[in-house]
């Protein structure tokens, strides 16, 4: 069995603090932490908190009241390339992507994944980004599609188009709001192997209902409930996990019941 | 036909319209036949087709006038649309201030307004621009602002993920997102704007199909008034088909439409 060697102890992206929407309070005083280069899932059942946690680690629009701290490696806000922009440097250091894959449908593969850099007109080194999109676009496996409109593309492909942009943006912190959750089973393992291939190096958040994808890929793995936020053991392999394995299967099925109780 | 596409955005096939004109003409002809109505009530389409052929050059004299107003008017109320709706969603202070305006503006009757116009702009074709951009403002303006609102939200939240300002993410994002409302809105003023002009036209003038209209009415030129009556007909037809291309290439373009 393979020893856990990756568990590194910097601290990626922390947040602690309440979150409060009208009267009622969504979570109070939690303390939760990603680890630097590993995949942490949080995982709990729909209506939870877990998007609106996601959201406000995004710098998005939450529509509620946060007190606390969102802090992110100074050493990723001192690499950041353009930290002027912006007060929340923290969102600056992160990229995002949803369950849907919001490909802009009058753009084709290439333009959507360049998206951000035509959003901030970064025009001054289009060779540079060219060639990245280029990389990118290889890495996912979409050669034969770059000119396509997504209407153009089935779900799954649509789904790598969102990855490679997220990839582009080329963040150190990697936000993902149950992006495989709309997908068929098998297309659905593919995206995961893939995307945990890709995003190796990142700092990632998965934000999951799904018992059996969070054992497949966490490092570290959370378990969030009207109670709060609460550490879950993992299985001692690293991810990405075989699903069939017994131990993962074994892992699956102690989540289960963690998750019932 | 596809029962899902709005009926001012359906398709024309133009064998199906060529079968359904021809029986109402038949209908038509038989009637004044039957009944033998006096040509100066109701003149039968040999009549007509008569009256087209002997008046063509003062038809497609009268018509160019009508149709550089239509065209005029629609273009130039559109770009107002498109402008005011952007500026509208640009300026929170702008909605505040000019929405209540620009509903409260849509129950007075614009046709009322004619006559000011005529007095304002003159006998000639400014009043009538001036009434088809009225007519078509709001609709145009309206359609685009509902888009402009209505962008997907997680395209919103991708944007500023992104980092995009404001004016960027109205650019990129919420403009092309709004296109295919604009295109109906524009679709939509198709139809408005020849009602524009006609009306112009008959409040007060010297050219156009309108003018012919009631001129060959008063002089009891009953058969030249229905060839009027047609040469409008035939104009809309051809603008609607020119719009309705335009539109679809705009919505394809934003890929709404495959």
């Amino acid at each position: 069995m393979l020893v856990n060697n990756r568990q590194s102890t910097l601290v990626g992206l922390s947040i602690t603090g309440s979150f409060q929407r009208d009267t009622s309070l969504l979570f109070s005083d939690i303390s939760f932490e990603l680890k630097q280069g590993c995949w942490t899932c949080l995982l709990g059942p729909s209506g939870v908190g877990k998007s609106t946690l996601l959201r406000l680690l995004a710098g998005l629009s939450t529509g509620g009241q946060f007190n606390g701290q969102i802090r992110a490696n100074p050493e990723f806000i001192a690499a950041d390339h353009d930290n002027n922009q912006g007060t929340n440097d923290v969102a600056n250091v992160i990229s995002y992507m949803a369950q849907t894959d919001l490909l802009f449908p009058w753009l084709d593969v290439r333009q959507n994944i360049m998206l951000g850099q035509r959003l901030r007109h970064e025009k001054n080194s289009t060779l540079y980004y060219k060639q990245a999109v280029d990389r990118l676009i290889d890495q996912v496996g979409l050669g034969a599609h770059e000119y396509k409109r997504p209407h153009q593309l089935s779900g799954g492909m649509r789904q790598r188009v969102a990855l490679a942009r997220t990839l582009m943006e080329d963040q150190p912190i990697v936000l993902l709001d149950e992006p495989f959750s709309a997908l068929d089973a098998r297309t659905r393992d593919d995206m995961q192997s893939l995307a945990f291939d890709v995003l190796k190096d990142k700092t990632v958040l998965l934000v999951t209902h799904d018992p059996a994808e969070a054992i497949r890929l966490a490092h570290h793995l959370f378990v969030m409930t009207h109670n709060g936020i609460h550490n879950h053991q993992t299985p001692e392999n690293l991810p990405p996990r075989q699903v069939e394995h017994p131990i993962t299967l074994t892992a699956q099925a102690e989540l289960l019941r963690v998750l019932k109780s | 036909m596809k029962s899902d596409t709005p009926i001012s955005m359906q398709k024309i096939n133009a064998r199906d319209l060529a079968v359904s004109v021809l029986i109402i003409l038949i209908g038509w002809q038989l009637v004044v036949w039957v009944t033998e109505i006096p040509r100066y009530i109701l003149p039968g389409p040999l009549a007509v087709a008569e009256a087209l052929v002997k008046y063509s050059d003062l038809l497609a004299m009268h018509a160019w006038v009508t149709a550089i107003e239509v065209v005029g008017g629609l273009i130039l109320g559109t770009l107002l649309g498109i402008a005011t709706a952007m500026y509208l969603t640009m300026s929170a202070t702008a909605t505040r201030y000019m929405m209540p305006i620009l509903v409260i503006s849509q129950t007075v009757p614009v046709f009322a307004l004619a006559p000011i116009l005529t007095l304002w702009f003159g006998y000639g074709l400014g009043s009538k621009i001036a009434m088809t951009i009225l007519i078509i403002y709001f609709p145009v303006a309206s359609s685009f602002l509902d888009g402009l609102r209505a962008t997907p939200k997680g395209f919103l939240d991708l944007a500023q993920s992104m980092r995009a300002t404001k004016f960027n993410t109205l650019i990129q994002v919420r403009l092309p997102a709004a296109l295919p409302s604009l295109s109906s809105g524009i679709r939509l003023a198709t139809v408005y704007a020849p009602i524009g002009a006609i009306i112009g036209e008959w409040v007060g003038a010297s050219q156009g199909l309108g003018y012919l209209m009631l001129l060959a009415n008063g002089r009891v030129k009953i058969d030249l008034m229905f060839a009027a009556l047609v040469t409008l007909c035939i104009f809309t037809l051809l603008l609607r088909t020119v719009t309705n291309a335009l539109c679809h290439k705009l919505d394809h373009w934003a890929g709404q439409s495959h």
